[in-house]
């Protein structure tokens, strides 16, 4: 019987067999590390006498805490100061490549891995940070880790692990115009549910996911674990191979030759057999908005809030009460009639030169809706750097939205970035959890061009929504002079 | 790592049903460089409500947390685990959990045992009733007792191994090192490094 990709990735990787009955051990091609959940594992490594075993095949980067605005002056919050702190001297200590703010190549984790040409088919990328499971848009076996996993790893470079099972998401048929990756990925985790992935790594496959930039690959394969799978894939073709050329750490010449003839093994047989199959069709796919406190509570945009009465099983039904009453929402509302006080462009899952350009070409020539507050944050440093060389921050800025530099930002609730109690915000973030994006703060999870419009409108909108714009010279035409992104020679 | 092999103590009736890892600790308390003190950062939206389960006495004094199905999921923060702990609790109880607060909690000797929701019902309608009332654990038969009901739970055979010999993974994987330094030996070559740094 043949394998599936991650079963191959598995295979590849493992340092000692434990038989079936004890864990396997792996082996961790590439270590991501950052400042809220590796202080510890530091500590303990220190404690136990231990060394790093790799460290050049270890990275961090300054993210969750990192204030995205006046990043030159001191962290003004002083735990968050003594966390970077407490990095940049445990980076020193163990000898371990950091980029901190302020760094052309400082940015999100899981935005630097695969610019720097880190993340490539087949590895095994772990993070103490469940949307690791970006990576696996590349055809790699990356997911999220804990405290003491990310200590296992420094000391060992191996994880001892019991194999995942695997499920087939096949997503047939073409995307219909104005549907994009976030909306795949939304339906999909309202379809199988939050703990409808738990246990498994999620390969997705057929002919939309084919037809998808890395872009969009990696924020389909980032919010697998919305779904509650440790992991999601999608095998490597020739756009990933075109993605991975020439960045920094890409092999060359005969080592690009040799990791090819292997990357292009890296395809599930066709007489392997998943656990678990799903499949959807891409033309039922609509824009997509979540409307209660967890990412499965989500429908189409052209939907009603859902009345709680509707739901046959008791858990959903508290669930959706629950959530309706934090959300302050009433069921029946049409959610296009939803209004924002906030919309967030930003985020792992959304916050690559893609992303920003989509946001960028629904906005052009029209104008803010009054009293919304719009924020744009890019994914890294080399991200803001590309959209200002492609003139996208002069878009942004003539709109009314505040162009910030690269972190985490208003994902989760941790930097100055934050929404006030009862505010709510249209995000390209991941979760819509209660108090996500600050305590008391209402989240409505959307992609990159229903952000935008939803700018426009102030009420949660699709482009199509949209009266047209005006044209505009603001930001320039497209600049074919400026490559995607900085490539080395 | 303690040894657990049984925990009996008084059970907290979660009546929640995906509680993630965002509302067990939000971000905002991750600030912290070591393991301990985020007794009071846990659950710490819920608990600004006088009613919340865990400001009520006699719950406020629990160790057993018994939890509708898909607790732990989202991030991977271990600091749940830590708040757990630091509050107290030595076990939670669920229909499901998010795989990765399952790792961690077997990992810091939390346990986290799988009971089928018709159980929960039971045992949450027990700590209703009757406030109070101890909940014992127990690895070795992987039952739990409550009051006059004593129902099976599951736990992987190897976590469960683990718990009860108390058993530090690192120092399990570090007796097979040479297997760690065959792989390197084999490992393509062309295999990103991240050091001499590139960009």
């Amino acid at each position: 019987m043949g394998k599936t990709l991650a079963e191959k990735v598995w295979d590849a990787h493992v340092v000692r067999s434990g038989g079936g009955n004890e864990p396997d051990t792996i082996y961790i091609d590439l270590h991501l590390l950052h400042e809220v959940t590796s202080p510890q594992a530091f500590e303990g490594l220190r404690l136990a006498g231990r060394k790093l075993r790799r460290p050049d095949l270890t990275i961090a980067t300054e993210d969750h805490n990192t204030p995205t605005a006046d990043i030159f002056k001191p962290i003004a919050d002083l735990t968050s100061r003594t966390q970077i702190e407490t990095l940049r001297k445990n980076a020193e200590e163990f000898g371990v490549r950091l980029h901190s703010l302020g760094d052309a190549e400082q940015g999100i984790v899981h935005v630097v891995g695969p610019q720097l040409g880190l993340t490539q088919p087949g590895m095994t990328v772990v993070c103490g940070d469940s949307h690791t499971s970006t990576h696996g848009a590349f055809g790699a076996l990356a997911f999220g880790i804990g405290t003491s996993e990310v200590e296992h790893v420094m000391a060992t470079q191996t994880l001892s692990l019991k194999p995942f099972k695997t499920m087939a998401i096949t997503i047939e048929g073409d995307l219909p115009e104005g549907s994009t990756a976030k909306d795949i990925i939304l339906a999909i985790i309202a379809k199988i549910g939050t703990g409808g992935g738990q246990g498994y790594v999620l390969e997705y496959r057929g002919k939309a996911i084919e037809q998808l930039s890395m872009d969009g690959r990696m924020t389909i394969c980032n919010m697998s674990i919305e779904a509650g799978a440790r992991a999601g894939m999608i095998a490597p073709d020739e756009t990933t191979f075109e993605y991975v050329k020439g960045r920094p750490h890409a092999p060359t010449g005969a080592d690009w030759d040799s990791a090819v003839e292997y990357w292009k093994t890296l395809r599930t047989d066709d007489d392997a057999v998943f656990d678990a199959e799903v499949v959807l069709q891409a033309e039922d796919i609509e824009p997509f908005v979540t409307w209660g406190t967890n990412p499965g509570q989500g429908l189409p945009l052209s939907a009603r809030v859902p009345d709680p009465q509707d739901f046959e099983d008791e858990t959903d039904r508290v669930a959706a009460e629950n959530a309706l009453k934090y959300m302050d929402l009433t069921p029946g509302t049409p959610l296009k009639e939803i209004e924002v006080d906030t919309v967030f462009m930003g985020s792992c899952t959304n916050s690559r030169i893609e992303d920003l350009r989509a946001f960028a070409s629904i906005i052009k020539g029209r104008k803010k809706a009054d009293g919304v507050r719009v924020m744009v944050v890019p994914g890294s440093a080399r991200v803001r750097l590309q959209a200002e060389a492609e003139g996208l921050h002069h878009v942004f800025e003539e709109f009314g939205a505040e162009w910030r530099f690269a972190g985490c930002s208003m994902c989760l609730g941790m930097n100055p970035d934050q929404l006030a109690p009862g505010e709510r915000c249209a995000s390209t973030s991941n979760r819509n959890f209660e108090g996500r994006q600050g305590k008391g703060g209402r989240t409505h999870l959307v992609s990159p061009v229903v952000a935008a419009a939803t700018a426009v409108r102030g009420k949660l909108s699709s482009p199509a929504d949209l009266p047209p714009a005006e044209p505009t010279e603001i930001g320039g035409p497209a600049q074919p002079d400026v490559t995607i992104e900085r490539r080395s020679a | 790592m303690e040894k657990v092999i049984t925990h009996t103590g008084i059970g907290v009736p979660l009546r929640r049903s995906n509680v993630d890892t965002d509302q067990i600790i939000p971000a905002v308390y991750l600030k912290r460089v070591s393991k301990t003190g985020f007794d009071d950062a846990l659950f710490a939206g819920w608990r600004q409500d006088e009613e919340f389960v865990l400001n009520r006495e006699p719950y406020s004094r629990g160790s057993v947390l018994v939890a509708g199905p898909d607790f732990g999921t989202g991030s991977s923060r271990e600091h749940a685990v830590w708040a757990l702990k630091d509050f107290g609790f030595r076990a939670v109880l669920a229909a499901r959990f998010g795989d990765i607060f399952r790792g961690n909690s077997g990992k810091q000797g939390l346990v986290a045992g799988v009971v089928e929701q018709a159980d929960i019902e039971l045992i949450w309608k027990i700590l209703e009733n009757q406030p109070g009332t101890e909940v014992t654990v127990d690895l070795e038969t992987r039952t739990v007792r409550c009051d006059t009901v004593t129902v099976p739970f599951e736990i992987d055979d190897y976590t469960r191994w683990r718990l009860m010999e108390g058993l530090d993974d690192i120092g399990l994987t570090l007796r097979h090192e040479e297997d760690i330094t065959a792989y390197e030996a084999r490992r393509e070559s062309w295999r990103p490094t991240t050091l001499p740094a590139r960009t």
